[in-house]
């Protein structure tokens, strides 16, 4: 099937996500979409498959105007799409979610459960995309589900294939599978629209890429194209891919973890027996597929959950115990994984959030009251010096863009002494130029003595800021090596490879 | 190759580290704590006893060809206090089962102690009248019929994403429409027979239980007001109304709109004979018998059919049913007015199994409701036999009134809420809710 975008124009009040966008999707392709977090690929999507209503414009299917006035219209047109968060009821099974909007029936509104196992092996096997019909969702690993989306989207005979950043919650093996499953589908008739960031991955397997920024449509190239070409085209202006930084001048361990392990609210053990030294100015880089246990194990470091076993101490000093206020006190900086949720209030200003943790120092208050004048001046200094785009300190923090929400988190944290900065994906939806600014903060925090410690599911973000890499698979820390191991290492320590095993890894 | 600095674990696949869940401790000091209290109650009961003999009617009331039996209540006791400490030594070791077997074992205790407060509370009779044991069957039905339509309707709702806390006003406004349409129909529809007019009277019920569950779904799904606050109001209009209207009957016409007739027994053949338990169970209402029916039916609608897995997407994850063509507040309208012919149904017991509408006479049932949905898990079965187990405490009540002297009756009408606590707070465990319970849906556009 064809498909062909004219002129889509999508409005938020005043705001333009999609200006005007004209894009052609021919049968058996695969369309590459490049753009940044908030370029405005993911508003395209959804009026594609129904989610948004256009403004303007409109959509044609071989040569045929259409309208979709849900999801069901784009499922009914042959439009599948495999969203970024994932689509599936984690209490289902896999056959469950499958047949879920088209249920196979015994009439009179049975399920007819057999049928639906049979719908899933059937696909299963003819594009070889392996699942157990009968696993329930949330048991199964996340690249796993992602084969369950993409059956999804089969099952209903969607000929045209979404694909939103499918990547980002994969390790780089199951990329590799991804890839390959791609190229069967491609092989077999369907088009497919791979949206992402990666340039790497363009690159790899588009047959076609159009770049998206601020809603339109800058160019179209190749995938012979080269990295820093299309990186410019999507960023709009020339950007440093690597972040320059000295060695490290590596000091005495401060943040030590011994036999930590925390056991979730659902009962399972998710961080096993893990210990490791963060050291004064070296980054400990902890890389792993997300959900192999690093969130909790962060949120133990700062006493958002007390482990369940074993033993945190900084400086020597047990703090186990602690909760996050002590924690703080101490001296821990915490950039959160989910700022919208842990980082900042999204109501309060930018000044109110600038000083979220610092309020009830003496610096920002005296008794109960607030030295406003002194919080309105933290807030135009670090502004200034952050280079936080806001039209006031007054704004409301929600209604920054991500890259300068993250800003605020970022320069609250670095605005008292710290020992250790704990940052968990410091630059997670924020936009190329802002990463590089995070980056290099984080490694000047590091030159003044600071114990860093940065967890990140990206590679690259690792690999540009760590003076050690720990990796941690299924609530472990699998192994730790230096930052000039090769990727295709890294990836298998990701995905839970032994080293010292058949792969040819030689333990030191 | 030197890459590895370090590994500190050097397989993945090696032995988990045992690690003892903070959760897991708690639940074990918990069940020694409770255990023990019962245990130590038990022996106290026992202790109490001069005279152990006991006397019960469980085979019908008081007649003279029906004296009371009596017995040894000794053995009893006892018994209750083998079985607590057996399950007190398996706390205390770390080897109370989980699951079924647990709460099987949680329920056998239970009776135990059941048993024990009340051969406690019958023994040392006075005189040739002193109280017996009554069965506790056909009490227990009477109120259970109405906590398990009430269960029903809240775990069709909460499976849909709706928290209805507006139980309670489903059922008085049930009780009340359900007392004026069987007397309407007594007095005005005279083509209808006598034993349909009851019947007739349920429709009404279900039409107000509708007509309240209409109005939750209207607020909280068109305007997304906060579920529990419009519940929670919904549960003061219910009262309100229905006293208002009360008040509006004139007192001559009392006959044509608050004199309803009741629904008649019928026994079911063979069931019924069964001895102590046949003519409490089987020789019910029509309300009962369907009852029994919609327990399962609402599991095999929820379990076994599309509408239902629909449902259970809506409330888990309702942006996954909307992207697959299913559109959640539709199918959260549909949940919740079904859920309002059963918290109709159950208010309609109120009236159409004891008479005349009196002014807020649920009694806050529909909450106890609400609990045995908590308490069940969001599942039909178990919901509805947590609803039968509080009726059952509810009934304990009732019956030991009688024996006031020796048991404070303010304190045992606290008994089931102080039972419902207990068990919500501190034995259900880890239950989780349907994950999108009580959260508005809103379409991005």
């Amino acid at each position: 099937m064809r498909l062909e975008i004219k002129g889509l124009t999508k409005r938020f009040g005043s705001f333009t996500a999609n200006d005007s966008i004209d894009l052609v999707v021919e049968p058996g392709e695969i369309h590459c979409l490049l753009g940044e977090n908030g370029a405005g690929k993911s508003t395209l999507m959804n009026m594609l498959y129904g989610l948004l209503t256009p403004t303007e414009g409109e959509i044609l299917l071989d040569g045929e105007p259409v309208t979709f006035d849900g999801p069901g219209d784009a499922l009914a047109a042959g439009i599948g799409m495999v969203h970024q968060h994932f689509m599936l009821v984690p209490v289902f099974t896999v056959a469950e979610n499958v047949m879920l909007g088209h249920e196979q029936t015994r009439g009179a509104g049975v399920l007819n459960r057999r049928a639906a196992r049979k719908q899933v092996r059937e696909l299963s096997d003819r594009y070889r995309l392996h699942v157990d019909p009968d696993a329930l969702v949330e048991d199964i690993p996340v690249g796993v589900q992602q084969r369950v989306e993409i059956l999804k989207a089969l099952a209903s005979h969607a000929k045209i294939l979404i694909l939103d950043e499918p990547t980002a919650v994969l390790t780089p093996q199951e990329i590799e599978e991804l890839m390959g499953i791609m190229r069967e589908l491609k092989a077999q008739g369907t088009s497919i629209i791979f949206i992402t960031h990666k340039l790497r991955e363009v690159k790899e397997i588009g047959d076609k890429i159009s770049v998206i920024r601020r809603g339109k449509v800058v160019g179209t190239a190749p995938p012979s194209a080269s990295e820093n070409e299309l990186a410019e085209m999507m960023v709009g202006r020339d950007v440093q891919l690597v972040v320059g930084k000295e060695a490290a001048n590596v000091g005495e361990p401060v943040l030590k973890a011994e036999g930590i392990s925390v056991v979730d609210p659902r009962g399972h053990l998710v961080v096993k027996d893990v210990s490791f030294e963060a050291r004064a100015g070296e980054v400990l880089g902890i890389a792993g597929v997300q959900g192999n246990g690093q969130t909790e194990l962060i949120k133990s470091l700062l006493g958002l959950v007390k482990p369940d076993a074993g033993r945190i101490s900084l400086n020597g000093k047990d703090i186990s115990r602690h909760g996050p206020r002590q924690s703080l006190e101490e001296g821990i900086g915490y950039i959160p994984e989910d700022r919208s949720h842990d980082g900042y209030v999204g109501t309060f200003s930018v000044r109110e959030n600038l000083v979220l943790d610092l309020y009830r120092t003496d610096e920002f208050s005296s008794g109960p009251a607030l030295k406003l004048d002194k919080i309105a001046a933290n807030a135009k200094a670090r502004i200034e010096e952050f280079d936080i785009r806001t039209e006031s300190a007054d704004t409301p923090v929600a209604s920054l863009s991500g890259g300068n929400q993250q800003k605020v988190v970022v320069a609250r944290e670095f605005s008292r002494p710290l020992k250790v900065l704990i940052a968990s994906q410091p630059t997670r939806g924020v936009d190329v130029g802002s990463i590089e600014f995070i980056h290099k903060r984080i490694i000047a925090e590091r030159d003044r003595g600071t114990a860093v410690v940065i967890v990140s599911t990206e590679l690259e973000e690792i690999y540009a800021l760590s003076d050690r890499i720990a990796v941690m698979y299924d609530g472990r820390i699998v192994a730790t090596v230096s930052p000039e191991t090769p990727r295709e290492q890294l990836g298998l320590l990701m995905a839970g490879a032994v080293p010292g095993g058949p792969d040819g890894t030689e333990v030191a | 190759m030197t890459d590895v600095i370090e590994t500190p674990t050097p397989a993945a696949s090696e032995p988990e580290p045992r690690v003892r869940d903070r959760a897991d401790v708690r639940r074990q000091i918990k069940l020694i704590v409770v255990l023990a209290l019962v245990l130590l109650a038990e022996v106290w009961f026992k202790l109490e006893i001069d005279d152990p003999t006991v006397a019960h009617l469980f085979k019908g009331p008081r007649t003279k060809d029906n004296p009371p039996v009596e017995f040894d209540g000794s053995i009893v006791s006892w018994v209750a206090v083998g079985l607590t400490a057996v399950a007190l030594l398996l706390a205390v070791a770390n080897l109370y089962p989980r699951g079924w077997k647990g709460v099987l074992i949680a329920v056998v205790v239970g009776l135990g102690f059941y048993g024990a407060f009340l051969m406690w509370a019958y023994a040392d009779p006075s005189g040739a009248f002193a109280p017996a044991m009554t069965n506790p069957i056909p009490g227990t039905i009477r109120i259970a019929t109405a906590l398990v339509f009430g269960a029903l309707a809240g775990v069709l709702c909460e499976r849909a994403g709706v928290v209805n806390i507006a139980i309670e006003g489903q059922f008085i406004a049930g009780a009340f429409f359900g007392s004026v349409f069987s007397s309407f129909a007594v007095v005005s529809l005279a083509a209808i027979p006598l034993f349909w007019c009851p019947v007739f009277g349920l429709l009404g019920g279900v039409l107000a239980g509708v007509g309240v569950a209409a109005m939750l779904a209207f607020f909280s799904l068109r305007y997304h007001v906060d579920q529990v606050v419009v519940g929670v109001v919904l549960v003061a209009f219910g009262y309100g109304i229905t006293s208002f209207l009360l008040g509006q009957i004139p007192n001559d016409r009392n006959d044509q709109f608050n004199n309803p007739e009741l629904l008649q027994s019928v026994d079911i053949p063979v069931l019924h004979e069964i001895p102590y338990i046949g003519e409490a169970l089987f020789g019910q209402t029509l309300l009962v018998y369907l009852a029994y029916l919609s327990v399962p039916a609402v599991w095999f609608l929820l379990f076994q059919t599309r509408w239902g897995l629909r449902v259970r997407s809506v409330g888990e994850h309702p942006k996954a049913a909307d992207t697959v063509g299913v559109d959640p507040i539709r199918i959260r309208w549909q949940a919740v007015l079904l859920g309002g012919v059963f918290a109709g149904l159950g208010g309609a017991s109120f009236t159409l199994s004891t008479g005349a509408f009196d002014k807020e006479m649920t009694a806050g049932l529909g909450f106890i409701s609400l609990a045995a949905v908590i308490m069940g898990r969001w599942h039909p079965i178990y919901a509805a036999l947590a609803a039968v187990m509080f009726g059952f405490l509810r009934n304990l009540k009732d019956q030991l009134s009688i024996l006031d002297e020796k048991v404070p009756g303010d304190l045992l009408s606290a008994l089931p809420y102080i039972a419902t606590i207990i068990a919500v707070a501190g034995f259900v465990g880890r239950v989780r809710a349907p994950a999108a319970d009580g959260q508005p849906y809103q379409k991005t556009d």
